[in-house]
Parts: C-alpha cells; sequence; structure tokens
C-alpha cells in the first residue's frame, strides 16, 4: 500500500486522468497536482497522483522497483 | 559521476563521519517506511554502512501497524447482510483473531479488492441497494485519496458510501516511540513519499524535542546512503536538524492540495497501533461534517475498537514493529511462519519487516 509508481499523464478531464503506468493504463486521481498536464511524469499512490516528477526522476524510481519485482498491483 | 563511483563517495563519506561520532556504542537509525525497508533489504545495503551504523525497521508498514481489533471490525463488517467490503488488497491475509478477510470471503463475506477509492465510488454508483464500506487503512500518502472520495460522496449525495477510518498520522507515532524510551533510536531516516505530502518540516518538533537527526530520503540506493551519510554527518557533529537529500520529490511544506483536503474531512484523534498501543492525536477520525460517512457509527461496531490482548500465537510483530527485535528473532520466523502461511502481517506484507527479511536475507 505504501507503494508509489510512476505513471505519465495521457489524458486528463478534470480531476482524473488516464495514466501509463510501464504499459499499463489506469485511471488516476489528479486533484492533487492540479498543475500537472498531459504528458507530464507523476507519482501514482493507491490510484492518485501525490507530486509531478522530472523524467529522469520517473526513469530512477522505475528502474528501482523493476528491480524489486513487486508490480503485482499500485494499492 | 558514474553510480559506483557515487556509492564510493557515499562509502567514504560515511566511514569519515563513523570515525568521528561520539562515545563507541553503536548507533541506531530508524527506518519509517515499508519501501525503505524493502529496498534497504533487496539491494544489501545494510553491507555497505559502517560498523558503528545499525539500521533498524520502525513501524512504516501500514498493513502491519492496523490494530487486531480493526481487522476484527473490517471481518464483522464484511459479514453483515447488505454490506460489501472495498478494500486494498494487500489487507486481504493479515489474519484478524480468528479470521482473515481472504477466509472469510471463502466462507461468504462479500469483499471488493479495489486499486484505489475511485473504484470504491464506483461500486456504491453500482450498487444504490448495498451499503459499501472502504476499509480506510494506510498513512498520510494513502488518506488523500479516501479524503477526496468523501468530498466526492457528499457532493453527488452517494449516502451508501461509507469508510472505516484507520488512517494513521507518522509523527506522533515517532514521538511516541522517542517518548517511550525502550528502544534505542539515534535518528530518523524519514520516509520519501510520506514526505511528499506532509512536507519536510513536519519532523522539525521531532528534531528539535527529542535532539535527534530527521533526513529525508527517497529509494534508490544512492538515496538511502545519502540519507545515512547525512544523518552520521549530523551525529558526529553533535547536531540534530531536518536535511531533505529527496528534493526532487519532497517540498519543506508538503503537498498542499494534500494537507488542505485532509483538514476538511478529517480531525486528530487517538489511535491504536499494534505494537504500540494507544497514541494521542495520531489517527484520523472523521469531522462532524462526514460523520455520516463514519461506517462504526452507521453499521453500530464499537470504535475504537476494543484492544485484544497478547498474540496467543506468539507471533511478535508488535516487537518487530517497534524495532525492539530483528524478524530472526521471533521463534516463528521462517519456521511456523513464512509468506506462504504467515502468522502476523509483517510477514503478509510486502512491505513488511519480516517478508523483507525472508525474502532478501539478513543483510
Amino acid at each position: 500500500m505504501c507503494l508509489a509508481v510512476p505513471g505519465q499523464i495521457v489524458s486528463k478531464e478534470d480531476a482524473v486522468g488516464v495514466v501509463a503506468i510501464r504499459g499499463n493504463r489506469l485511471r488516476a486521481g489528479l486533484a492533487l497536482v492540479p498543475e500537472a498536464q498531459v504528458g507530464d511524469w507523476v507519482l501514482i499512490h493507491a490510484g492518485f497522483a501525490i507530486t509531478i516528477l522530472t523524467p529522469q526522476d520517473a526513469a530512477e524510481t522505475n528502474a528501482l522497483f523493476k528491480q524489486m519485482e513487486e508490480l503485482e498491483g499500485i494499492g | 559521476m558514474m553510480e559506483n563511483d557515487l556509492i564510493e563517495k557515499l562509502k567514504r563519506e560515511m566511514a569519515a563521519a563513523a570515525e568521528a561520532l561520539p562515545g563507541s556504542e553503536r548507533v541506531a537509525i530508524m527506518e519509517i517506511c515499508g519501501t525503505h525497508t524493502m529496498a534497504i533489504r533487496r539491494m544489501g545495503l545494510r553491507a555497505l554502512l559502517p560498523q558503528r551504523v545499525r539500521l533498524v525497521s520502525g513501524p512504516g508498514c501500514p498493513v502491519c501497524v492496523t490494530s487486531q481489533g480493526t481487522i476484527d471490525a473490517l471481518v464483522d463488517l464484511a459479514s453483515r447482510p447488505g454490506v460489501v467490503l472495498a478494500t486494498f488488497g494487500d489487507m486481504m491475509r493479515v489474519p484478524g483473531t480468528r479470521w482473515s478477510l481472504e477466509r472469510r470471503k471463502a466462507a461468504g463475506g462479500r469483499v471488493a479488492v479495489v486499486y484505489s477509492t475511485l473504484e470504491a465510488l464506483d461500486l456504491a454508483r453500482q450498487r444504490p441497494a448495498e451499503t459499501i464500506v472502504f476499509a480506510a487503512v494506510g498513512f498520510e500518502t494513502t488518506a488523500p485519496g479516501t479524503a477526496l472520495a468523501l468530498e466526492i460522496a457528499r457532493r453527488e449525495g452517494l449516502r451508501n458510501f461509507t469508510v472505516l477510518p484507520a488512517h494513521k498520522w507518522v509523527v506522533p507515532a515517532m514521538d511516541a516511540l522517542l517518548a517511550g524510551g525502550q528502544v534505542r533510536i539515534d535518528a530518523f531516516l524519514c520516509p520519501g513519499h510520506v514526505s511528499v505530502i506532509i512536507g519536510s518540516r513536519a519532523y522539525e518538533p521531532i528534531a528539535a524535542r527529542y535532539r535527534r537527526p530527521c533526513v529525508v530520503a527517497g529509494f534508490t540506493a544512492e538515496q538511502v546512503l545519502a540519507g545515512v551519510a547525512a544523518i552520521l554527518g549530523q551525529l558526529s557533529a553533535r547536531q540534530a536538524r531536518v536535511q531533505n537529500v529527496y528534493q526532487e520529490a519532497v517540498r519543506p511544506e508538503g503537498n498542499a492540495e494534500a494537507l488542505g483536503v485532509l483538514e476538511r474531512v478529517f480531525e486528530p484523534v487517538e489511535a491504536v497501533w499494534r505494537g504500540l498501543g494507544r497514541i494521542p492525536a495520531s489517527g484520523m477520525g472523521l469531522t462532524t461534517e462526514y460523520a455520516e460517512f463514519d461506517a462504526a457509527r452507521r453499521l453500530g461496531i464499537p470504535w475504537p475498537p476494543p484492544e485484544t490482548g497478547a498474540d496467543e500465537h506468539g507471533c511478535r510483530c508488535g516487537d518487530v514493529i517497534r524495532g525492539a527485535i530483528e524478524p530472526h528473532e521471533c521463534p516463528l520466523f521462517a519456521a511456523a511462519c513464512t509468506p506462504l502461511h504467515p502468522v502476523g502481517p509483517c510477514m503478509v506484507s510486502r512491505e513488511g519487516s519480516c517478508q523483507a527479511q525472508y525474502k532478501y536475507g539478513a543483510i
């Protein structure tokens, strides 16, 4: 539950968007990052983006979680 | 700089700071984040630390700190007619006094696993004749999603959406551990993602009141080692302040939107933590404005739940959570208790200290 994963915003409508997380598309709440735009990388925790990431930080975090083999879900 | 060069540089920095540490005892650095626990074990980072340093896992796994009474209450709710219990998947296998949600579901209880509170809201919209109870477990990272869902439910008049409010604040638990004084903690490696929400400033009272360095770090090997190096630098200079080595993601003031919605929906209440007992102002209760969405009140279950006694199976998760023992010091570890047949939540959860040590070894 404490696991957060980077995702890239594919589309956005009001406070909800679709994010791509390692090839999967998921709905995510964007109300906590109102300034986030389509194309931005965000950190997704339990279905909500909690912060905007630089592409470099997103790549590093992705590599880390791939290493930890823990992407059973984003819950 | 190449990654390995950076790690070598951090090792030299840590070694130099460790040489200058006062006294001769080993210093204990507590991490309070399940993802740190996993990352440290997975990458074998303990082996890279100077002899004088010990890393201790604290109450950083949200599933693990959830009290037995809360699990029992969730099982009770899943057994009520007309109720669907919506929960994150990692709560399913945590054993309560008699049942886990997984076993209760197999025996006819109604439990739906959701990825987010948005899915729990969908359930409420799709099933207007039923009461959806969302198991609101987790720290500051998870709680804003619950708060936002409650705002949506209120706006839409979605009266069949309810939550069992068991979210927790991390800082009061740090305070309670230091005030209790039973476990040696010389500094905190503060949780990266919780800090995204609450901001690095949130640790200032701990650093000031107890004179303990608090350093926020991310999750790569370089981040964790940079955090430890910063802590050792402070300890050897006899300093105790808040430092943030994870500035890409964490700001001093945190996430204003998240803190705003938490403030509107929740108020601090006493909460029971597994291993730590009752801690004042460490739980998130619903404000009067949202009281009608409180599942405990709506469905008439005792809340906060009664405290349960010592674990009858001999599970020592409570001691592991407090950092009083290492997982292998529990007599059940890797014998009666394994990830396939877990006795306690620290072995159930991916973020639990026991599962991390079982999977990745003692280093």
